[in-house]
Parts: structure tokens; C-alpha cells; sequence
């Protein structure tokens, strides 16, 4: 696979805060790979280093096999989409469209082309001749994907493009951004806080904190292996159950307040005793049982059960712990019922309190 | 069923409805002649006769020949109108050696105030620019300083200019006024400039920075045709500033020269002969038209420009 983008050691510090520190990150081409993190976690800021709005401390970067570390914005074959989508507002959409590619100095008609092309695939063509003040957001968000697609670059740079549109539109673009990487095959790095989105969008997911990509996989392996507690808690909602555990028995038990439960079937690494470890279960990896089986079942009180239409969410008390559990619609239980939890043991995890590592 | 239970609700709804309707209804009456209104239009009334009493005076002297002003009835309006004053302040009354009334300075100030308004936007505003989005290492500073630069009486730089001017080989001529002005309107236009820039969303000037536009390209057709209201504003600031002048005008140029505001007061201040009252009256409301002309024409422009802003993008 050839690498579309390749971030090597990049470090950027403002003044005498460090911002981003030796920063590796390949991007194969065709990816579409998703930053995702809090808020003030560097995501944004290695995107505007990418794009090459910021200049960087140390390091090199490299776009389709070219050293870009000191090229102009214009000169790395990026295009980007904003989160405020920074559309001209003087000018009309087809304006908007044109305008980078009057500054590279296309002739007339290759701009009218490829104008026409990405009208056609955002479906804006009736909108050509209006100033953005007179679009909605969606439309508005459309045109500003449009102006990266008239560059014909080979890579997209996505800064939280839907955080300013309602839920609705957010969840149609989304849609639509898949299927404009479907069709278009171009490598695309979206910045993003909603892990929904990154979950959906994303062909590999790199989770963001404190300016260090702390794992960087597939959603699915993000989302069922997650490699420490902070990504374990930052993806899910509601937020995987998080229980103060010690194990047991060199690592083939732990136990839970009073309640020993069995590791069997736990998907890692050499468990050993430790005094201080934690284990997180999602809630949908719980199942709720009226009977206890001995060395399998957690018991539990019913405190609230919250009805979300498609399931429901079992909120109950374990050993002095709140926890949460998804269950069926039909499986509803009334609060204060006596129930028995039982854990899904080859999709938890288990970390190490100290280190925050998953074992 | 539903039916019966309708019925029975009706009347019930209809009474809640009718008793609501009971007492005040509709917009709430206003008396014109209440206490609190009298007070307010009786205050404001009074003020305004105050401040338009200056100019009252000015323009019915201006329009009386000698022998009236001389009756001292400074309020009463002319028993003959006669425009005479107004011709000799324009084209005959004296300073000095010139006998060609406020008109020689007229167009001085004209040649002083046009080059030096355009200068100095275009300057600050570049500079305005510069400082919001190329931010390059001690910029801060480099503002703080100039910043620093208006709070300086401008009393205590006139000697060093003169020096400096005449060392340039510039002093006592229009362009050397014109650079006076220019640098002196630097900090508060830049202040303003750069203000109002950095209102405009930093993502549009990456975007352009994206779409392969430089310093210049950005400037010119991504910033100037967002920001006609502040240009507007500067405008405003600037002729006002520069057509009042007078410190700057008598220390830095020569009596042929004089822009009209010094003209003016020689005019004015003349001890020769006769206090012509009418004469004074008619070049003090020339010089103040200017200015007065510019703030009422742009002032419309002011208001397109902040609608035409309104617009966001």
C-alpha cells in the first residue's frame, strides 16, 4: 500500500507550550482516517499542520511522496473544509468554486469543467449564481466541499465540517461524505469530537489526547479493544461501565466487592494478580439473568430504567457501583427488582489502575 | 361519545373565554399630554434651541450688510439679504499680501487633505492586515509601539519634525504635510483596522490561503470587499481630522500654502481696519462646510455599507 500522507516526528510548540511532540502518523492512500479527541487534544492543530496554515517546530511531512514540510498551502495538493465552512461571502458559489483555481491560473474553460463536475456530484448546480447568504447550512457545507473537489487534489481535509448543522442535516451529510469517498477514492483526514461520526466514517480511527495519538485502529477494535482507559472512556455512550476489580487465582479470577467472577474467555494479555486493576464492560456486552450462576453473575437493584425507543437502559446499583446495562425493549424491568448481571468476558477489558494500559 | 363530551365542554370553554375578555383588551392607550412627556420634549426643546443658536447667529450675521451688524441685534434675522459677505470671504478678503479670500486656501487643503486621506487608509489598512493575519515575530510589539505613538502630544514632535522635514528637503511644501499627516494617522487607523479585521472568521483567510491566494490576493479581494463600512469609517475620521487641522498646517508650511483653516483665522484675527462681523461669519461657515458635506454624504454610504456587511457568510 502506497502512503498518501506520512507525518514523521512532528512537533510543534507555541512559545513555550508544546502542542503536538513527535508525532508519527502514515495515511495510506484511498484512507479515510479520522482524528478524534476532546476538545484542545491537537487534532485541529495537526490538520492546520498538514494543511500548512501552521508552521511546524521539528519534523517532516509528506504528501503522495513529496516532502511538503515547507511548501505553501496552494502547493500540497490538499483541499479543506471548514467547520465555519469560510465561504467568500462577496462572491456567488460559482465565485466560491472558482476562485483557487483562478489563482492557479486555469484557463476559462477547464474551470467551467470542473466547476460544472462538482456541481453536479453535490448536486448545487441550482445554487451557482447565489451568495452564500442566501443558502442554508447544509447547502452552505455542500459548497465548501465543493471548493476542495474543484482542485481535484489528492487529498481532503476535513475540520469538523458538520459541527454547525442540526442533527438531522448532520446525520445526511455524514451519509453523503461517505459516499463521496466511495466514489472518489481520495485519501481524507476528518477532524472530528463526535465519535458517532468518527465511528461511521472512518476506515482507521486515531483517538487524540493531550497532543499524542493514544491508539490508532479500525473502529471496530477501538471500539472493542481499546488500548487505555481514556480511549475506553471517551468512545461509547453511555460510557462503558468502569469496575475497581482485583484479580485473583494468578489472573484466572477477580474479584468485585464481595463477588468473584471468573476470567475465562478474556481477551488479552497475561492477567497476573494485581490489587488495583479496572475492568470496563460496555453496557450491551452485559445480560441481565433472574437466577445467579456462582462464579459467573454480578447481583444488582434496578434503579432507573430509561426507554430510548429502539432498546432501553437498565441504570442499577452492583456492590456500591452505579452501572448501566442495554437491554431489549420487551426484557424492561420496574425499579428496585433484584437482577443478576452477567458479563460478556471476550468483549471486556480489562486495564491496570496505575498504568491505565489495557493488560 | 367524543361527541357528547364536546358538547359539554363547549359551553364551559366559551364562558372561560368571555371572562377573559372582560377589562383592558387591545393596545395600551397612551396620553400625549402626561407630565413625564412635557418635561421630556420641554427639555430636549430647550437643548436643541442651545445648540442651534450658535449657528443661528452665524448664518443671519453672515447674511447682513456692515451697517446692520452694527445694530447689534445679533438674533434678529436681515431686513435685506445680501450675499456680499459671502463673496468677499470666498474670492476678496486679505491675509497678508494675498487679496484672493479663502478660496487660495481652499484648494490648498483640498491637495493637502485628498492625497494624505488616501495614504494613510491605505497604508493602515495594509497594515491593519498584516497585523491580524501574517503575524510575524514581535508584532505585538511592534503594535504596542505604535499604539504607544498616540499618546504623544503632538506639541512636543513639531521642532523635531521641522528638523527632520527640512533635512528631507521636504519642509514647507504640500507633500511634506501630506507625510505628516500619513504618519500621524497611522496608530488610530491601524488600531481601527486591525480591529475590525480580526472580526472576520481566521478560517476565511485560511481557506483563501488554501485556494493558493498570497498576501495581496487576500487583501484585494477577500478583505477590502468585507470591510467598506470601516474604510467608510476611516474615511470620515481622516477628512474631518486633516480638514481641521491647523497646528500641523501653520508650522509646516509656507503662507501661500496655508490650508484654509489658517487662512481662516488670519482672516479672523486680522487687526486692519474694520471687524467685518458678516465677513468672519461667512469664511468660518466655508471652512466648516466641507467636512460637514463629507460626513452627510458618506453617512448614507456608512449605513449601505454596514447593511451590505450584515450579510454573513
Amino acid at each position: 500500500m502506497t502512503q498518501s500522507i506520512s507525518v514523521k516526528d512532528l512537533t510543534l510548540n507555541f512559545g513555550a507550550v508544546s502542542v503536538l511532540q513527535k508525532m508519527n502518523l502514515d495515511v495510506a492512500e484511498g484512507e479515510f482516517i479520522v482524528l478524534l479527541g476532546p476538545s484542545g487534544c491537537g487534532k485541529s492543530t495537526l490538520l492546520n499542520c498538514l494543511a500548512g496554515l501552521l508552521d511546524i517546530t521539528d519534523g517532516q511531512i509528506w504528501i503522495k511522496g513529496k516532502n511538503v514540510t515547507w511548501a505553501e498551502p496552494s502547493e500540497r495538493g490538499i483541499g479543506m473544509v471548514f467547520q465555519s465552512y469560510a465561504l467568500y461571502p462577496q462572491m456567488t458559489v460559482r465565485g466560491n468554486l472558482s476562485f483557487g483555481l483562478k489563482n492557479a491560473r486555469m484557463p476559462a474553460a477547464e474551470i467551467e469543467k470542473r466547476v460544472a463536475r462538482a456541481a453536479e456530484i453535490l448536486q448545487i448546480g441550482p445554487l451557482l449564481d447565489r451568495k452564500p447568504g442566501a443558502l442554508s447550512g447544509g447547502q452552505r457545507q455542500r459548497v465548501a466541499i465543493g471548493r476542495a473537489l474543484v482542485r481535484d487534489v489528492d487529498v481532503f481535509l476535513f475540520d469538523e465540517p458538520l459541527s454547525n448543522l442540526d442533527a438531522k442535516l448532520r446525520s445526511e451529510l455524514r451519509v453523503e461524505i461517505k459516499r463521496l469517498h466511495e466514489r472518489l477514492k481520495n485519501t481524507m483526514v476528518y477532524v472530528t469530537h463526535d465519535q458517532i461520526e468518527a465511528l461511521t466514517l472512518a476506515d482507521r480511527i486515531a483517538v487524540m489526547k493531550g497532543g499524542v495519538i493514544q491508539q490508532l485502529a479500525d473502529p471496530q477494535t477501538i471500539y472493542n479493544r481499546p488500548t487505555n482507559l481514556f480511549v475506553a472512556g471517551f468512545i461509547g455512550s453511555p460510557a462503558m461501565n468502569m469496575l475497581p476489580v482485583k484479580t485473583i487465582d494468578n489472573g484466572r479470577a477477580f474479584q468485585f466487592g464481595s463477588t468473584r467472577i471468573d476470567l475465562a474467555g478474556y481477551d488479552g494479555g497475561a492477567v497476573l494478580e494485581r490489587d488495583n486493576a479496572i475492568l470496563g464492560v460496555r453496557p450491551e456486552h452485559i445480560t441481565i439473568r433472574t437466577e445467579a450462576v456462582p462464579g459467573r453473575t454480578i447481583p444488582a437493584e434496578v434503579e432507573i430504567d430509561e426507554h430510548l425507543g429502539a432498546d432501553s437502559l437498565l441504570w442499577l446499583k452492583a456492590e456500591g457501583r452505579e452501572m448501566c446495562v442495554r437491554i431489549p425493549v420487551e426484557g424492561r424491568l420496574p425499579s428496585g427488582s433484584q437482577v443478576h448481571l452477567m458479563l460478556d468476558m471476550p468483549k471486556a477489558s480489562l486495564f491496570d489502575a496505575k498504568t491505565e494500559q489495557r493488560i | 361519545m367524543a361527541e357528547t363530551v364536546a358538547k359539554a365542554a363547549s359551553p364551559a370553554r366559551t364562558n372561560l373565554r368571555s371572562d377573559a375578555m372582560v377589562g383592558p383588551r387591545g393596545a395600551k392607550p397612551r396620553r400625549r399630554l402626561s407630565g413625564r412627556n412635557i418635561m421630556l420634549y420641554g427639555t430636549l426643546i430647550v437643548v436643541s434651541l442651545y445648540y442651534i443658536l450658535p449657528l443661528w447667529v452665524m448664518v443671519m450675521t453672515s447674511l447682513k450688510g456692515m451697517p446692520e451688524v452694527r445694530l447689534g441685534n445679533i438674533f434678529a434675522p436681515p431686513v435685506e439679504i445680501t450675499f456680499q459677505p459671502w463673496v468677499k470671504a470666498w474670492s476678496e478678503a486679505c491675509t497678508g499680501l494675498n487679496c484672493d479670500g479663502l478660496s487660495r486656501g481652499f484648494w490648498n487643503s483640498v491637495l493637502i487633505t485628498v492625497p494624505s486621506v488616501i495614504l494613510s487608509i491605505l497604508v493602515a489598512s495594509v497594515n491593519g492586515y498584516a497585523l491580524v493575519n501574517w503575524r510575524f515575530k514581535g508584532s505585538d510589539l511592534f503594535f504596542t509601539i505604535l499604539i504607544f505613538g498616540s499618546f504623544i502630544p503632538y506639541q512636543v514632535m513639531l521642532y523635531p519634525i521641522v528638523i527632520l522635514l527640512r533635512e528631507m528637503g521636504i519642509y514647507g511644501t504640500l507633500w511634506g504635510l501630506v507625510l505628516v499627516h500619513t504618519i500621524f494617522g497611522m496608530p488610530i487607523l491601524t488600531l481601527l483596522f486591525r480591529n475590525y479585521f480580526s472580526t472576520i472568521p481566521e478560517e476565511l483567510f485560511k481557506a483563501a490561503r488554501v485556494d493558493g491566494a498570497g498576501f495581496w490576493a487576500i487583501y484585494l479581494r477577500i478583505m477590502l470587499p468585507m470591510s467598506l463600512p470601516i474604510f467608510v469609517v476611516a474615511l470620515i475620521l481622516q477628512v474631518t481630522g486633516i480638514w481641521n487641522d491647523f497646528l500641523f498646517g501653520v508650522v509646516f508650511t509656507k503662507p501661500d500654502l496655508y490650508p484654509m483653516t489658517v487662512q481662516l483665522n488670519n482672516i479672523v484675527n486680522s487687526v486692519q481696519g474694520v471687524k467685518e462681523y458678516n465677513v468672519n461669519m461667512a469664511a468660518t461657515l466655508l471652512t466648516g462646510l466641507v467636512p460637514l458635506v463629507i460626513y452627510f454624504l458618506s453617512g448614507k454610504l456608512f449605513v449601505r455599507g454596514i447593511a451590505a456587511g450584515a450579510v454573513k457568510g
